[in-house]
């Protein structure tokens, strides 16, 4: 496949054609195969000290979110203490992630928390979560984010585009947030919960790479299914065929539907096992959740006490 | 031709389904004479942890249910247990007479304690006289998720632990007696087919010494019911294991479970809740 893709890497998105030609030249995913692979490799048992570094380096890469219509700045006030400051002793998350409004507020209290060096805040655009607006609505959007302080933008693809084959609008709208990205990271947002096959996955992930995102994203959280381990199989196994072809690393970020250290810990032996270590850092590998922060706090202290810990004594979010 | 026979397997009761133990392991149980008569599941402490979950997860519905409801479905269970009769006085063994007695016994027990539903709150609420223009109630609620550990008397015994406890609208996990833990896994079948929601009673079977010390440690349960726990050592270190989270606990002297139960068993897992509201609002 290597050879292949970079004979033609050059000039895949010089026009539709040509962008066509190239995804559905892809190899396909065999289904049956990627099934089975993540789900064997979710029974690896990982206990005791391997657990404990397991848990520390799933809360670093937690991008810590709450994309509610009833948020508040006062509940992204709250988040933002907790991103810092887990508790316990615990590192502080990769990210904060909110909407685009509240990005100041983020901002601002990360500022305050002194110690919030090196939490990014995250803002998601682009008419987030369906993607149903003009191109100027979403780059305008974009452009707010980041001139209000967003590090990193998750923007979401125009489904409907990708489905009906017009790979070239999806292309260029990428290209075109991208741009309004300036320094900003750019996550594309797939929503893999839409795009009905692993092919679709695989040709997506393709696309958003050649189109300059920094990290693909599974899905938004509104969508189920979200992320599902053979979806960030396949991503991960397209972010390494990436970086093989074209010598540039791209991160990947499940969101959605990770809710138990056990499927955090899941993810991690992904990424060991398809990607490798080098993705294993919070800079190349997030995990989008919201509840995931508390149960992995809950089994930290577990693994701490010796006692089944209570979500009573950790903050309701 | 004979048939095959068609054994019953004896899994554990955990949020309305029937697991077998995550550990995979099993224990033979015997009959009081040393037959043999099935494996039994032998939970570990991970399906504690998940019956501690189901139970949690199941509180707020059961709780939130009137007392109407939770006194009708626990009546429904009595007529559950008396369709089964005869199994349970099998299963029981011993003489037939005395079985049946128990089985009958058992069933009373929770009529008996269904009826209580809608009363316990006007025998134990108040209306508190105060100082001031205002309605003083004290009302009885739930305190949360309760692990029991059942005493060794296998039906009546069992019946009359977690009955009081759910009546007023906790839920449990309840670690079976171990010497005999069949019955309790047939109750359980009851208990599946009676309209009550799944979660709110978790029946593991098993070996108290390995189970009790995780229930009594976990931070999410909100009491704790050591009337089946024999040896003092093991009731001793439960009991300190709970003082962390400040857990409700109960460790009775022995009990007859033939004579009048009294109302003792509901309000050791009640909290009192007082409201003030002024008058002529």
């Amino acid at each position: 496949m290597v050879s292949t893709v970079t004979t033609s890497l050059a000039d895949v998105a010089s026009s539709d054609a040509a962008l066509r030609a190239f995804l559905h030249g892809l190899p396909g995913v065999d289904r049956v195969g990627a099934d089975q692979r993540a789900a064997m490799l979710g029974t690896r048992s990982i206990k005791t000290t391997a657990k404990a570094q397991a848990i520390d380096l799933a809360i670093s890469m937690v991008d810590l979110t709450t994309l509610e219509g009833a948020d508040t700045a006062g509940k992204v006030r709250a988040m933002c203490t907790k991103a810092v400051r887990p508790g316990g002793g615990a590192p502080k998350v990769a990210a904060v992630c909110v909407y685009p409004d509240l990005v100041a507020v983020a901002v601002e209290a990360l500022r305050g928390a002194g110690a919030g060096a090196g939490v990014k805040v995250a803002s998601v655009a682009t008419a987030f979560p369906s993607g149903r607006s003009s191109l100027d609505v979403k780059v305008g959007e974009t452009a707010a984010a980041v001139a209000a302080g967003a590090d990193e933008i998750d923007m979401v693809i125009d489904r409907g585009a990708f489905l009906s084959g017009h790979y070239m609008k999806v292309f260029e709208e990428i290209v075109a947030v991208k741009a309004a990205c300036g320094a900003a990271h750019l996550k594309v947002i797939l929503e893999t919960g839409e795009l009905a096959t692993y092919d679709n996955v695989r040709r997506a992930s393709w696309l958003a790479m050649l189109a300059g995102a920094d990290f693909i994203k599974t899905s938004t959280g509104k969508v189920s299914p979200a992320a599902t381990p053979p979806v960030t199989l396949v991503m991960l196994e397209a972010v390494r065929d990436f970086r093989e072809a074209t010598g540039r690393q791209v991160g990947v970020k499940p969101a959605g539907g990770i809710r138990t250290t056990k499927d955090a810990i899941k993810n991690l032996v992904l990424v060991h096992e398809t990607a490798g270590d080098d993705w294993l850092t919070p800079e190349w590998f997030r995990l989008g959740a919201s509840s995931l922060l508390n149960d992995l706090l809950m089994q930290r202290q577990k693994l701490a006490t010796g006692r089944y810990a209570g979500p009573d004594y950790f903050t309701l979010d | 031709m004979s048939r095959l026979s068609v054994r019953k397997t004896y899994k554990l009761f955990i949020g309305g389904a029937f697991p077998r133990s995550e550990s995979g392991r099993s224990y033979p149980v015997t009959s009081a004479k040393g037959e043999f008569l099935a494996n039994a599941s032998r939970a570990s402490r991970k399906d504690a942890r998940d019956a501690v979950v189901a139970a949690r997860k199941a509180f707020p519905g059961w709780s939130g249910a009137t007392p109407y409801n939770r006194g009708q479905i626990l009546y429904r269970v009595a007529e559950m247990l008396e369709g089964r009769r005869g199994q349970f006085a099998e299963e029981l063994g011993g003489g037939k007479k005395a079985a049946l007695e128990q089985v009958d016994a058992a069933i009373d027990r929770l009529v008996w304690y269904a009826g209580w539903s809608d009363k316990i709150a006007a025998v134990h609420g108040a209306a508190n006289p105060v100082a001031g223009p205002y309605f003083n109630l004290s009302t009885p609620e739930p305190t949360g998720v309760v692990a029991v550990i059942a005493p060794a008397d296998p039906l009546l015994g069992l019946v009359s632990v977690v009955a009081p406890v759910i009546v007023t609208g906790n839920t449990c996990v309840v670690v079976a007696s171990e010497r005999a833990p069949l019955a309790s896994i047939t109750l359980a079948e009851v208990l599946a087919t009676s309209d009550l929601p799944g979660g709110v009673v978790n029946i593991l079977t098993g070996h108290q010494a390995e189970l009790a010390p995780w229930l009594a440690a976990h931070m999410d349960v909100n009491a704790l019911d050591l009337t089946g726990v024999g040896d003092a050592d093991l009731a001793l270190s439960c009991e300190q294991a709970a003082a962390e989270n400040l857990k409700r606990v109960l460790r009775p002297a022995a009990e007859d479970w033939a004579a009048d139960p009294g109302t003792g068993r509901m309000t050791r897992f009640l909290e009192t809740k007082t409201v003030w509201h002024p008058v002529g609002i």
